[in-house]
């Protein structure tokens, strides 16, 4: 385990080892004149579990949102090596966002928010409901369809959230802290079902966190971020021959996961205050 | 998963137990009116006060009964105006705020116009609207439609303008077009606010409509309750006066209910506002 650059050449011929999204140096000047992000890079290849690491302002969810085509990037580029392109340059339908709050619409049922990305493609009701069905069901949900938002806890409305996005069958999933919200014990559940979900469906997922211990619990790829202004300070694998599970949590791999992903964090953070 | 049960509340026996505190809030408020009333009716009698000065209850109700013939006709008279002017507003009020929102300079170039007409009393601009309104039905029409209005219209903006950000987003992200944002996730976002709007739009309808038409005076046909409230004053028809005040009030209750209910039915299933407390 060494601190490296992702390559940006992929293996030729492994289908999964291509490069899905490729950020070259993006800056973003906020119009109060912040410098949020500065000539990042970032190559994620389809399939990973990256984590973005790094202290508040350090511009984790900015840059999360600039891949998203949520706010242009000021100077660099992004490009979708395997994806078809719409007019706003972005893989439409390929990527799906997981917000730090649920952000359910209130007037819906849980049914009805996870109709709505299919909804707005123009996919009738009932064409759509098998889909969401089956969706709601990977997620656990499936007794709920007819529910509204406020008679759910913050998990399961974290679950309709993530339903949402999947219903799609996005390429990319970007989640924004989305469990940073809710206690221990479900953000531990919540994690486990985001990597079943992971594992089952071959998706590349882009997971932004202020966590040390989720990010080694969950990623195969940390990046660490820098403040002021935001910048990428150490991009590494994290590598275990052991199944991420309730095992790991206690095993010294994850210990010493924990403990790197620590120093790497302390030493973006130490660095702030030369 | 988190789990669902609901919580066991220990069943009230009989059909009382079940409904006691629904009964109690509505018998109390009836058993408070009665006996005001009863009161009313004491202190006339006990002082044997004059009716051209304070009628009692019974000589009101008895007016009620009997001029009937002349008060019917004006109390539909007033509910149309009341009705036709509310419609119009909600109509003219949610499309021009959807007109507003559209833009940052549409909005700025437009508000403080609809704002100076708010903030100006529409009493005194009522003499305008009869010298120019075609016939007096229609000028009150215009004045009961300009003070619902805009209630509707600031309500409206600003349930537009409150949009979940996040939600914005979304849409933004899966693509969506601007009618489809305002169709989806606009209109239904601000309903709470429209409803707050209709609530307060339809009790000022009503309020100017008898209002413009005490600064209209019309007689004849066609006239409301507000002109016959005038006209039992001018003939010291002091119980008639009393009757019309109560159809008045009634009235009022009415489209309070109505509204109310409407605003229930929209929204008791997910908004906070019609949810009860369960602590």
């Amino acid at each position: 385990m060494s601190t490296s650059q992702a390559p940006l050449i992929p293996a030729p011929g492994d289908a999964r080892k291509r490069p899905l999204v490729v950020m070259r140096s993006v800056s973003k000047m906020f119009s109060s004149g912040t410098l949020a992000l500065s000539d990042m890079s970032l190559t994620v290849e389809g399939g990973e579990f990256v984590s973005l690491l790094g202290p508040s302002g350090c511009g984790k969810s900015t840059a999360l949102r600039i891949i998203a085509g949520l706010g242009d990037v000021s100077t660099g580029t992004i490009d979708w090596p395997s994806s078809r392109i719409n007019s706003k340059g972005l893989p439409e339908g390929d990527i799906s966002f997981v917000f730090q709050e649920p952000t359910l619409m209130p007037w819906q049922t849980v049914f009805g928010n996870v109709y709505l990305p299919l909804k707005l493609r123009g996919v009738s009701k009932s064409a759509a409901r098998e889909e969401i069905m089956k969706t709601l069901a990977t997620v656990g949900l499936q007794d709920f369809a007819d529910a509204y938002p406020r008679e759910l806890s913050g998990g399961m409305k974290m679950r309709v959230s993530i339903a949402r996005a999947l219903v799609t069958k996005p390429k990319l999933l970007l989640m924004d802290e989305p469990f940073a919200a809710l206690d221990e014990i479900t953000r531990q559940k919540l994690n486990d079902d985001v990597l079943r979900l992971w594992r089952e469906t071959g998706i590349t997922v882009i997971f932004v966190t202020h966590s040390v211990f989720e990010s080694a619990y969950l990623s195969n790829r940390i990046v660490v971020m820098k403040a002021r202004p935001g910048r990428v300070h150490a991009d590494f694998p994290l590598k275990t021959s052991m199944s991420r599970d309730a095992h790991y949590r206690t095993s010294e791999d994850y210990r010493q996961a924990c403990e790197k992903v620590s120093n790497m964090l302390l030493e973006a953070i130490g660095g702030e205050e030369h | 998963m988190t789990d669902n049960a609901p919580a066991v509340v220990p069943p009230k026996s009989g059909f009382l137990g079940r409904n006691r505190e629904t009964l109690l809030r509505t018998l109390i408020p009836i058993c408070v009116v009665i006996c005001l009333v009863f009161l009313w009716q004491f202190i006339i009698t006990v002082n044997s006060i004059p009716q051209y000065i304070l009628p009692g209850p019974l000589a009101v109700a008895n007016s009620l009964y009997n001029d009937w013939g002349t008060l019917s006709p004006a109390l539909w008279v007033t509910t149309q105006i009341t009705m036709q002017a509310l419609a119009l507003a909600l109509i003219g009020g949610v499309g021009i705020a959807i007109f507003l929102v559209q833009s940052k300079w549409i909005e700025t170039a437009f508000y403080p116009i609809t704002v100076i007409l708010q903030v100006t009393p529409i009493v005194a601009i009522a003499p305008l609207i009869l010298i120019y309104a075609p016939t007096t039905q229609v000028a009150l029409l215009i004045c009961a439609f300009l003070v619902a209005f805009f209630p509707i219209l600031s309500n409206m903006v600003q349930g537009l303008k409150s949009v979940d950000h996040n939600l914005l987003n979304l849409y933004d992200l899966y693509g969506a077009s601007r009618w489809q944002t305002l169709l989806y996730l606009k209109l239904p976002s601000s309903l709470p606010y429209f409803m707050t709007g209709l609530r307060i739009g339809g009790g000022l309808a009503l309020i100017a409509a008898v209002v413009a038409e005490f600064a209209a005076g019309s007689a004849g046909a066609g006239s409301g309750l507000a002109f016959r409230l005038l006209e039992s004053q001018y003939r010291l028809n002091i119980p008639r006066l009393f009757a019309a005040l109560v159809l008045l009030s009634l009235l009022g209750v009415v489209i309070f209910a109505i509204t109310s209910f409407i605003s229930w039915f929209f929204l008791h299933r997910w908004h906070e506002s019609s949810l009860k407390r369960e602590n």
